[in-house]
């Protein structure tokens, strides 16, 4: 569904993101670990597009469509989403305003679609009705984002730091609509749908199933593996230590240059 | 104060400057025709509908308690549906309460600037609305000034008054015709709140690039009374000032200003609204957004002036610009005068933002569609204090003259 191929990002005249190479099959869910800084975020905004992020090498094919020079809104179209995790707040748009923008509707009001949608994230019509992000707690912002991707319903969908921030109630909400969002409680074979999960602190890997772990370090892939694996590694010993063990023994080029 | 005195002071004040903005020359302006009158708002020509309705004014009259028309200088219709309510040309109403004229001039003074001293001495009509001692008229009055003649100076004098524990909700549009190239709008107002009671004045500016406008409008309320104003400008106009002032007199007296200009063309602006906190307890509140694009200059002020126990007012003025040739001053004022006061503003001035516009477009919206919803969302002030289908209606006046603009 995704390949990214030897990708190079600069983000203001500075590379963040070095010859990245990932592919990620329809039905796979991939997560990638990281510490602060190593390019995670820069990662998922490149893939989306944004402005400022700009692609100096390689190439983004979604759904075979070489996406590399499109637009945001030309990605989405093609069935990308985003949850945010610092989204900005806009005034006098509503959460409500958003789930019917998401869902491709020129509607203005809030009907009961909307409501019924948001009742599963326990989501109230008052709360529909704030202005969105504005004044949000960090589990409310979560909440809101995922909201948003269920009327989006995209087919390939990136989370950044879903758990940062949720207590560990919300994590276990959020984590059973994630998981529903992308094909996880289907039979392997029937999954369509395909994720990038970014994560610093794990802990919504006890909820949502992924195929692929990857650990990013100063813009690349480091090392990569089984999920639990690669979790239990990172919890243990740290992201740097984690790469170690995932290397030893091979003699790779980026553990010469390190 | 007599009336042959009026005319002394205003005669005094025939050449006086406005403290606020460009000075313009009136003489040039002419009372025009007399019109004749409607038997009905569906009479009035063909060609002025569309400009009624983007006024804000329902010629079906349907939901209203009242309509008043009038025509360049001459008022072509004054219908009262509702009992408790008074409605009729303020000519008519001076010729009918000899008691008025202890409203004229206690608002507004006569002597203000060559403006006022213009409207008391070559004044042409204007509105009088009463509600009487406890009516509460729910349904809407539809007023409406319209030119409709090229070097019109429509000089007119407004007096709204809700006696004790009466409810009066007024559309008010100012509109102009197309084939106007040059006009003059000089329009007194004067409202009167009584103990408990409530106005809520919603007002359209329906202008157009060669009008020249001076409002004059105040307003006293009285313990526990309450006035909401809300103002919508959409439409360009050559030269615009003014500064409404609420005079929240009596204890717990409320005012509620809130402004939503879309300038642009070459528009020129300089619009604010004041709020004298002298009753105990008093309050107000101050809203302003503010588009400014093209050419268009704008100075959006605000005033409170906190003189009573316990006076309470906020501020809250919002610029965006959407273009580096247009220009917004924004100027909040507070003075306080004693200790027991909580006075406050935020005032800021933005452009669209590009991370608002980017995560727009991450929900799938194009670049543009993500802007005009961010402009939407922006001038969307919720209106407060209008009863439901008066907040509904108003709502879809303000989307509608936003369509035509964006």
């Amino acid at each position: 569904m995704l390949e990214i191929r030897d990708l190079t990002v600069e983000v203001e005249g500075k590379e963040i993101i070095r010859d990245l190479t990932l592919n990620i099959e329809r039905g796979e869910v991939h997560v990638l670990f990281g510490p602060n800084g190593c390019g995670k975020t820069t990662l998922l905004m490149a893939l989306l597009g944004l402005p400022n992020y700009k692609v100096k090498k390689g190439s983004v094919t979604f759904k075979g469509v070489n996406v590399t020079y499109l637009t945001t809104d030309e990605r989405v179209k093609l069935g990308m989403g985003m949850s945010f995790q610092h989204p900005p707040g806009i005034r006098g748009v509503k959460l409500g305003d958003m789930v019917n923008i998401a869902q491709g509707r020129k509607e203005e009001t809030i009907d009961e679609d909307v409501i019924a949608l948001a009742k599963r994230l326990n989501i109230s019509i008052e709360f529909l009705n704030r202005d969105v992000n504005l004044g949000f707690s960090g589990g409310e912002v979560k909440r809101s984002e995922i909201l948003q991707l269920l009327a989006q319903a995209p087919d390939f969908i990136m989370f950044d730091e879903p758990d940062s921030g949720v207590d560990i109630e919300n994590i276990e909400l959020i984590g059973g609509i994630m998981s529903e969002l992308l094909d996880r409680n289907k039979m392997p074979s029937k999954r369509e749908k395909a994720g990038l999960i970014i994560t610093h602190s794990g802990f919504i890997m006890r909820h949502v199933k992924a195929d692929r772990a990857h650990v990013m370090l100063e813009g690349r892939i480091a090392c990569s593996g089984m999920p639990d694996e690669i979790t239990k590694n990172v919890m243990e010993n740290g992201f740097e230590r984690c790469v170690e063990l995932c290397l030893r023994g091979e003699d790779t080029e980026w553990r010469e240059k390190r | 104060m007599a009336r042959k005195e009026i005319i002394e002071h205003a005669g005094r004040a025939k050449t006086k400057r406005a403290a606020l903005g460009e000075d313009i020359a009136i003489e040039g302006y002419i009372a025009g025709e007399e019109h004749e009158p409607l038997n009905s708002l569906d009479n009035f020509p063909e060609e002025y509908q569309q400009d009624l309705l983007d006024a804000g004014i329902e010629p079906s009259e349907k939901d209203r308690s009242g309509s008043f028309l009038q025509q360049d200088c001459s008022v072509v219709y004054s219908k009262v549906k509702y009992p408790g309510l008074e409605l009729m040309s303020t000519t008519d109403a001076f010729k009918k309460h000899s008691w008025l004229n202890d409203y004229l001039w206690n608002a507004v003074p006569v002597d203000m600037d060559k403006y006022t001293a213009e409207v008391e001495l070559e004044q042409t009509h204007g509105y009088f609305i009463r509600s009487e001692a406890g009516k509460k008229v729910t349904m809407p009055v539809q007023s409406c000034l319209f030119i409709t003649s090229d070097k019109i100076g429509q000089k007119v004098h407004n007096i709204v008054i809700a006696e004790e524990y009466s409810e009066l909700h007024i559309i008010t549009g100012c509109s102009v015709s197309h084939a106007v190239n040059s006009a003059l709008h000089l329009g007194v107002s004067e409202f009167y709140v009584k103990k408990g009671a409530k106005i809520t004045f919603t007002m359209i500016h329906n202008w157009s690039q060669g009008m020249e406008v001076r409002p004059r409008s105040a307003v006293v309320i009285e313990d526990d009374g309450t006035f909401i104003s809300n103002y919508i400008l959409m439409t360009p106009v050559k030269s615009l000032q003014m500064y409404p002032t609420a005079y929240c007199v009596g204890r717990n007296a409320r005012a509620t200003f809130q402004t939503v200009i879309y300038a642009h063309g070459d528009t020129k602006v300089d619009s604010g609204s004041r709020a004298v906190l002298q009753g105990e307890g008093s309050r107000s509140e101050i809203i302003s957004r503010v588009i400014a694009t093209d050419n268009a200059k704008v100075i959006a002020r605000s005033d409170v002036i906190g003189e009573g126990a316990k006076a309470k007012g906020h501020i809250e003025c919002r610029g965006l610009m959407l273009s580096d040739t247009a220009e917004v001053d924004s100027i909040p004022e507070l003075k306080a005068t004693r200790r027991d006061l909580d006075l406050s503003h935020e005032a800021a001035v933005g452009k669209v933002a590009e991370e608002e516009i980017q995560y727009l477009m991450a929900r799938g919206l194009s670049e543009e569609e993500a802007t005009s919803v961010i402009i939407r969302g922006f001038l969307n002030v919720d209106i407060t204090g209008l009863p439901d289908a008066l907040a509904r209606e108003t709502k879809k006046m303000f989307d509608m003259s936003l369509e035509k603009v964006m």
